[in-house]
């Protein structure tokens, strides 16, 4: 099998897995328990969350644990709209946030919030002109996920961080979904106040993530209920999923310092080779990019049948963000870079992990070369 | 040119006279301790500064830890070059451009103890700024309220260029002062009066009372994961748990319900006398804040004390609680602290304990049981266990699940 679906989700690592199940049968107290077992599992959470502050060097206390990605973003964004609506009621976010971003913002655009959605370059970029330009007295939240899911592109985080930093009253968010382990970000040097992170996304287990919250920021939460997770996520912890999250993370980061090249070197390879193919287009950009993700348009093909033809041969691309990839209509990510609907609904997404090898990359290409022949054969193009 | 230097003021051991080498020497040690993670930082010391040679180390890091040394007034971010007026102006410049946040306006104040270097301080406070000038767009030079003070110091054959100070903890370098038996609860104040303590200058070992089956493992845990906090300050501690549960046992069974409170902490104070003895502390600190609870009444406090000759630190003694969650926060205990366990002062708490205990009373009701033995048991048995800052992160139970 060659798997270059990553950017959807990872396959979980087998240690991950032992440690879930291990969690589960032997640490099954309630953390909120006050007994011996309930205590273990609060330590057991405790250690979970000193893991991932010191991967990230952040502090402890700064880490909530959310049930995915989707969650940490709505918590985010929708966390500071309620807390801070007094002060002001606009929010500023880009055209090519992952969905549980946009729809999070449409939602609030409905309850009295102005939201402006920043326009992006061909590379898929924002300009921080243009983000200044939009800041007004009362904005509250800019909202800007970091490396593009379809894209891959990589939004310039530090700068506007520097630039957010006159703006004090102003809070700033990042989705860090695709970017953790991939796309190093220091997040107190950004002054970030919200990221986001998935478990599944770092071979983790679906159903985990994390919310980093700078201390002081304040937040209203989601669910009101006990007072886990200082109070802004309620609900008994997964405990054995975020211990394996907290595993997922720490393997991940050595991966990335011991495999980070090979698949820069993996992606350079197959953009070069998708260049040489007549009627691909590529979509993500060669100079700020994610080094996993590789968007391509393969015009006159329509995508779902190209993924059809190459999983016979077990091979597993996709379309757009699989959030997404059930509706039909087009990618609003491609089409906010200024791209035709032509080649935005033809588009198809290869993404990688520390898992890949370059062997599969040359497999990948021979069988796409050969299938594409095929294809257009029979489509009559 | 990237920032190569951090350069390290003294506070107030500068002023310290015939001790001074002592107080610097211990300070550089305590340096060399906070930055051990960083192997290519070389810290060396001169008679009025410190300095650490990054080597390519992550500065920022490094300043995360030199804010919690005991002892710095305040340290800057350098870049030292060779004492030549261009390659000064150059590294200015840059220095100015690297300082990781937005500048609109600066000044230079340059300072030239070798005076032999030709260039006048006047002068070069000029050359400097004008070739800043020239070479940025957007920036202007403001003497009064500028965003950017740069001092350009000029030292022999080398030049240090800082843009800013970050603040130190100020104080004394922990180890001056001899050493200090800390009483801690694992409530808010005890973990703030040993930070406190340590600011002076001592050692702090920590002594905390352990009550199985009334108090849980939790509540040790806590305690355990506070003095790792207090570590960042203080290199590592020994912490002594008593076992406190026969001792309490007996106070319940014998003592009148609105003295028990009163004769615990007595009981409390002969244990860690004993244990300060035994260690060579010189005193006993403790979270006291006057009039906070029953037990720091004046009159209280003059009962429990006179089981003691021995000095009592307190540093809160004349805080509000507001002040003390204050430091609690800023030093990074408050979030242990707030777990809520019970502790063994608060699992015997009377309904009404008496906020003004006599000495005569407390000593008529102690000598109706026998505690002398017990005592004895308890100071026996303490279980001592040494934290280090490493021991935060890794749990060795929990090793191979994470």
């Amino acid at each position: 099998m060659i798997y270059f679906d990553n950017s959807a989700t990872t396959k979980p690592y087998e240690e991950v897995v032992d440690v879930f199940v291990k969690v589960t049968n032997n640490y099954f107290g309630n953390p909120s328990s006050i007994h011996k077992l309930g205590g273990e599992s609060e330590k057991l959470l405790f250690q979970a969350r000193k893991v991932i502050a010191s991967i990230l060097q952040v502090k402890d206390q700064e880490i909530i644990f959310t049930g995915s990605g989707t969650e940490g973003n709505n918590l985010a964004i929708k966390g500071i709209a309620m807390e801070h609506k007094n002060r002001g009621k606009h929010l500023i976010t880009t055209m090519i946030e992952h969905a549980s971003t946009i729809n999070t913002f449409k939602q609030l655009e409905k309850l009295g919030f102005d939201v402006t959605y920043l326009p992006v370059n061909q590379q898929g970029i924002i300009s921080l002109t243009d983000l200044e330009r939009a800041i007004r007295e009362d904005t509250i939240l800019v909202s800007v996920i970091h490396v593009n899911n379809e894209l891959g592109s990589i939004q310039p985080i530090a700068e506007i961080g520097t630039l957010l930093k006159k703006y004090p009253k102003l809070h700033f968010h990042v989705d860090h979904v695709q970017g953790i382990a991939k796309v190093p970000l220091a997040i107190e040097k950004c002054n970030i106040d919200l990221l986001t992170c998935s478990g599944h996304k770092f071979h983790g287990l679906r159903g985990t993530g994390f919310l980093y919250k700078r201390s002081g920021v304040k937040l209203s939460p989601l669910f009101t209920g006990g007072s886990q997770e200082m109070k802004l996520r309620a609900g008994t912890e997964n405990v054995a999923g975020i211990v394996s999250m907290a595993k997922a993370l720490r393997i991940s980061i050595e991966k990335y310092k011991e495999k980070h090249q090979e698949i820069v070197q993996i992606k350079n390879w197959l953009m070069e080779q998708l260049a040489e193919v007549d009627g691909v287009e590529l979509n993500t950009p060669m100079e700020q990019s994610a080094p996993h993700i590789i968007n391509i348009s393969i015009l006159g093909i329509k995508p779902e049948v190209f993924i059809h033809a190459l999983e016979k041969h077990d091979i597993y691309v996709s379309t757009k963000s699989a959030c997404s990839s059930k509706q039909s209509e087009v990618s609003h990510v491609l089409l906010a870079t200024g791209m035709d609907e032509n080649r935005a609904k033809s588009a198809i997404r290869i993404s990688f992990s520390y898992q890949n090898n370059l062997e599969e990359a040359k497999v990948f290409m021979e069988v796409m070369k050969k299938e594409l022949r095929q294809l257009k054969k029979i489509m009559g193009s | 040119m990237e920032y190569n230097h951090i350069l390290i003021r003294y506070g107030e051991i500068g002023l310290k006279g015939k001790n001074r080498k002592m107080f610097i020497e211990r300070l550089f040690k305590n340096i060399k301790v906070a930055v051990k993670a960083f192997p290519n930082v070389k810290p060396t010391m001169t008679r009025d500064r410190l300095f650490i040679e990054l080597n390519g180390e992550d500065h920022e890091a490094i300043a995360t830890k030199l804010e919690k040394v005991f002892g710095i007034h305040s340290f800057s971010l350098a870049v030292k070059v060779e004492s030549d007026i261009e390659e000064i102006k150059k590294a200015a410049l840059s220095a100015l451009l690297n300082v990781g946040k937005p500048v609109n306006t600066f000044k230079v104040s340059a300072k030239r103890p070798n005076k032999t270097f030709p260039v006048r301080s006047q002068e070069m406070n000029y050359e400097v700024g004008s070739y800043i000038l020239r070479n940025t767009e957007n920036i202007t030079v403001d003497v009064h309220n500028p965003d950017i003070d740069m001092k350009v110091e000029v030292r022999d054959a080398f030049t240090y260029i800082t843009c800013g100070d970050y603040k130190g903890a100020g104080g004394l370098p922990v180890g001056v002062g001899g050493k200090v038996m800390v009483m801690l609860s694992g409530g808010i104040d005890s973990p703030v009066a040993a930070y406190l303590a340590m600011k002076r200058g001592v050692r702090i070992e920590a002594i905390h009372f352990h009550s199985p089956p009334f108090t849980s493992e939790r509540a040790k845990q806590k305690v355990e994961d506070l003095t790792s906090v207090l570590t960042e300050y203080g290199g590592k501690i020994k912490l002594h748990v008593v076992h406190f549960t026969e001792i309490q046992k007996m106070i319940h069974q014998t003592m009148p319900a609105n003295y028990s409170m009163t004769i615990m902490r007595r009981m409390m104070l002969r244990i860690a006398e004993e244990i300060a003895n035994v260690n060579n502390a010189k005193a006993i600190t403790t979270g006291e804040s006057l009039g906070q609870v029953a037990s720091q009444t004046l009159d209280s406090m003059y009962t429990i004390n006179e089981v003691t000759n021995m000095p009592i630190i307190r540093p809160l003694i004349t805080m509000d609680k507001i002040e003390i969650m204050d430091i609690s926060r800023k030093i990074g205990t408050y979030d242990i602290s707030i777990r809520p366990y019970e502790d063994c002062c608060t699992v015997f708490l009377p309904s009404a304990p008496k906020t003004k205990p006599k000495r005569e009373n407390a000593n008529r009701y102690e000598q109706n049981a026998e505690f002398e033995a017990l005592l004895k048991e308890a100071v026996n048995n303490v279980e001592t266990i040494e934290i280090t800052n490493e021991t935060k992160v890794e749990d060795q139970q929990f090793e191979d699940l994470f």
